[in-house]
């Protein structure tokens, strides 16, 4: 990577970060309904292994999705927009905070039922494989999905059929109110790739470039046709579960301690230290903050939808899908 | 008598039953020290401790699959599904599995185990936190599908679902969670399983609701009442086994019937009580049976004003009310 591409990925990272303060703050202001889910902590994760794909290689998280919906390249605006449940949404505002997506950028989406995205991101690469294609999937998961049948059904059948795909475990080492320990029988979640055969890595998710250069080996190994991969990524969230979680389970000086670790801090660190000025990184953080203020505006003076979209959408038409010549 | 909230009712049952019966112990995602994410559970850790306040990892399938083995083995489980939406990967197990055990093994299996979700939409959960499934499970004969309206009942039917032989799904409505209150009688007391409830007589029509809905019906039915309408409101609680004879008595006396269900309207409860109607009350009858649901579509999306379109409410219950009284 160059230094723009650094810079862009820092960009990226502080976009999130604003995004995600900016919500919680529609939340607590009733903007913002329902559940909302902030990825505050793990940017480095799906930022880093995001900026190690093509374009045309597929990326399919679960609901803690806006992170990873701006590393695939949805406008903070738009994502803004639906989670205000606005017409202007990249979901017209039928999906919400959890169910991101846009099949142009290849972002598959957010899902909100824990690991049944994972035997549909193995069906993308089989997909992919069936049209001698060399994309590769990027499925992201937390920790608690692996404990879920969907799971293990989905790597046991990518790696009995080498498909290319990588699995990618956010361990943030809590499934809502539930540590690790407490519910996987192993304390490595790649431990349980490796039941199946799939070579795996464990990195440090709060490390840009660490994730970044693992990811890139990841899908180097499944586009050469060697079949699936694990990488597990080690982060942290630092808000609760979701907004409103009285975070019984976790001490505070936990959580501190992962924030003296962060991932931005310490890539801004990283540039500082390759010769990036201040000033730029000033610069950078003052374009993010406008961005914000932007789709802010954006989302709040969009429409809602109107009352026909209720009704649309629920079957498709025949001619939606074309038929071999 | 003291006045508590619907989920205040459901805890203190499950506490009871918990005190009573030494074979009965609760199990789902974080019911333990964190209390359930809807709190049902809080305190209950901390009372009756890790070995039967039991926290599972995340696994719908297994924690009914688990329940069905224990049930079977002698144990009272209490499976705890966080939403009614995470219920389906538990499919298999509520419906091949504990419902058709007794039958399979000529009565000699029970599994007296109860699964208790929240379900149900109007907090913006969107798609897949505001789903209403009973639908599903009360067309399968070996289960009991129950859904309290208000606290009383939610307390008295979950303490016989408990103590029933059969595997019992109990949902929850969770808008009323902290929404309904209620007066509960002080001290022991259940509710039986299988009988509705009339829980406001009238004359001129009747309607048919289970949890939320009934909440909504009975608001309707007081604004009708200021019309000089009358409505009687029958709170049909157990889904399944149906309490036909009182949907059949109900209807004998007014004439006209309402079913009002947060479901998608096509295939839903509403269908199979319009049914009984045809078939046993068509004489009785003085207009067409009306169902009054959420559209067929395929969620309910997050958008609030969607939300408020997909649900059914006390203004439309009314003006639904009105014309069928109107007839
Ligand atoms: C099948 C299913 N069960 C339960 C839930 C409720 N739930 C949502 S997120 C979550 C914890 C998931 O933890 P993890 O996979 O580690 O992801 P994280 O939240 O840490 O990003 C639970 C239990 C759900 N959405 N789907
Ligand atoms: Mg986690």
């Amino acid at each position: 990577m160059d230094q723009a591409e650094h810079l862009t990925l820092y960009q990226q990272m502080v976009v999130i970060r604003r995004l995600e303060e900016k919500s919680a703050e529609l939340y607590q202001q009733g903007k913002i309904g329902g559940f909302l889910h902030l990825y505050i902590g793990q940017e480095a994760t799906g930022v880093g292994a995001v900026a190690a794909r093509s374009p045309h290689d597929n990326v399919i998280t679960a609901y803690r999705d806006h992170g990873i919906a701006v590393a695939c390249g949805m406008e903070p605006k738009v994502i803004l927009a639906e989670m205000l449940g606005k017409v202007t949404g990249c979901c017209k505002g039928k999906g919400g905070s959890m169910h991101l997506a846009d099949k142009r950028l290849n972002f598959w989406g957010g899902h909100a039922i824990v690991g049944a995205h994972i035997p549909l991101a193995t069906g993308l690469a089989l997909a992919n494989k069936f049209r001698g294609e060399d994309s590769v999937t990027l499925c992201f998961f937390g920790d608690g999905a692996t404990n879920i049948g969907y799971f293990h059904e989905g790597l046991n059948l990518a790696a009995v059929w080498d498909l290319p795909i990588v699995f990618i475990c956010e361990n943030n080492q809590y499934g809502m109110g539930t540590s690790i320990e407490r519910a996987s029988a192993v304390p490595e979640m790649r431990q349980k790739a490796e039941a199946y055969g799939m070579p795996s890595a464990r990195v440090d998710g709060m490390e840009l470039l660490a994730v970044h250069e693992a990811a890139a080996a990841a899908i180097a190994h499944a586009r050469a046709g060697q079949g699936p991969y694990f990488l597990e990524a080690l982060t942290y969230r630092y808000r609760g579960h979701s907004m409103g979680d009285p975070e019984r389970y976790r001490k505070q000086e936990e959580v501190r301690r992962w924030q003296s670790d962060d991932p931005i801090g310490k890539f801004e660190a990283v540039l500082l230290k390759r010769g990036i000025s201040p000033d730029d990184l000033n610069a950078i953080e003052a374009q993010a903050e406008a961005t914000i203020a932007d789709a802010v505006r954006f989302a709040e003076e969009s429409p809602f939808p109107p009352p026909e979209e209720l009704w649309r959408d629920v079957y498709a038409e025949p001619e939606a899908e074309p038929q071999p010549a | 008598m003291p006045e508590m909230t619907l989920i205040e009712a459901v805890r203190q049952a499950m506490d009871e039953e918990l005190a009573r019966d030494d074979r009965v112990f609760v199990t789902g995602e974080d019911v333990g020290r964190r209390g359930g994410v809807f709190r049902a559970t809080l305190g209950l850790f901390e009372k009756y401790g890790p070995g039967r306040i039991i926290d599972s990892p995340l696994a719908e399938l297994s924690i009914v699959g688990i329940g069905v083995g224990a049930a079977l083995y002698g144990l009272r489980p209490i499976c705890e599904i966080q939403f009614a939406d995470f219920i389906h990967p538990a499919f298999n197990q509520i419906v091949n599995e504990a419902a058709k055990m007794y039958y399979r093994s000529n009565g000699e299996w029970l599994v007296p185990l109860v699964i208790r979700a929240p379900y149900g939409g109007g907090i913006s959960g969107g798609l897949y936190h505001s789903q209403s499934v009973e639908a599903f499970f009360a067309h399968v004969p070996g289960l009991k599908v129950v859904i309290p309206s208000n606290p009383r009942d939610a307390k008295g039917l979950l303490k016989s679902a408990v103590r029933d032989p059969n595997p019992v799904v109990f949902f929850e409505p969770k808008k009323g969670y902290r929404l309904i209150k209620g007066e509960v009688p002080e001290g022991e007391y259940t509710v039986p399983i299988g009988p509705a409830n009339v829980s406001r007589p009238g004359r001129d029509l009747s309607v048919f609701a289970y949890g939320m809905m009934h909440y909504y019906c009975l608001k309707a039915a007081g604004t009708l009442a200021g019309e000089g309408i009358d409505v009687e409101v029958v709170d049909l609680r157990t889904l399944y086994p149906v309490d036909k004879a009182a949907i059949l008595e109900s209807v004998r006396k007014t004439g006209k019937a309402l079913v009002v269900y947060e479901d998608n309207l096509t295939m839903g409860y509403g269908a199979e009580v319009a049914a009984i109607l045809a078939d046993e009350a068509f004489t009785s009858l003085d207009a067409p049976v009306k169902r009054l649901a959420a559209p067929d579509v395929p969620a309910v999306p997050f958008s609030h004003p969607f939300q408020e379109w997909f649900m059914p409410n006390p203004d439309k219950i009314a003006a639904a009310m009105r014309e069928l009284a109107a007839y």
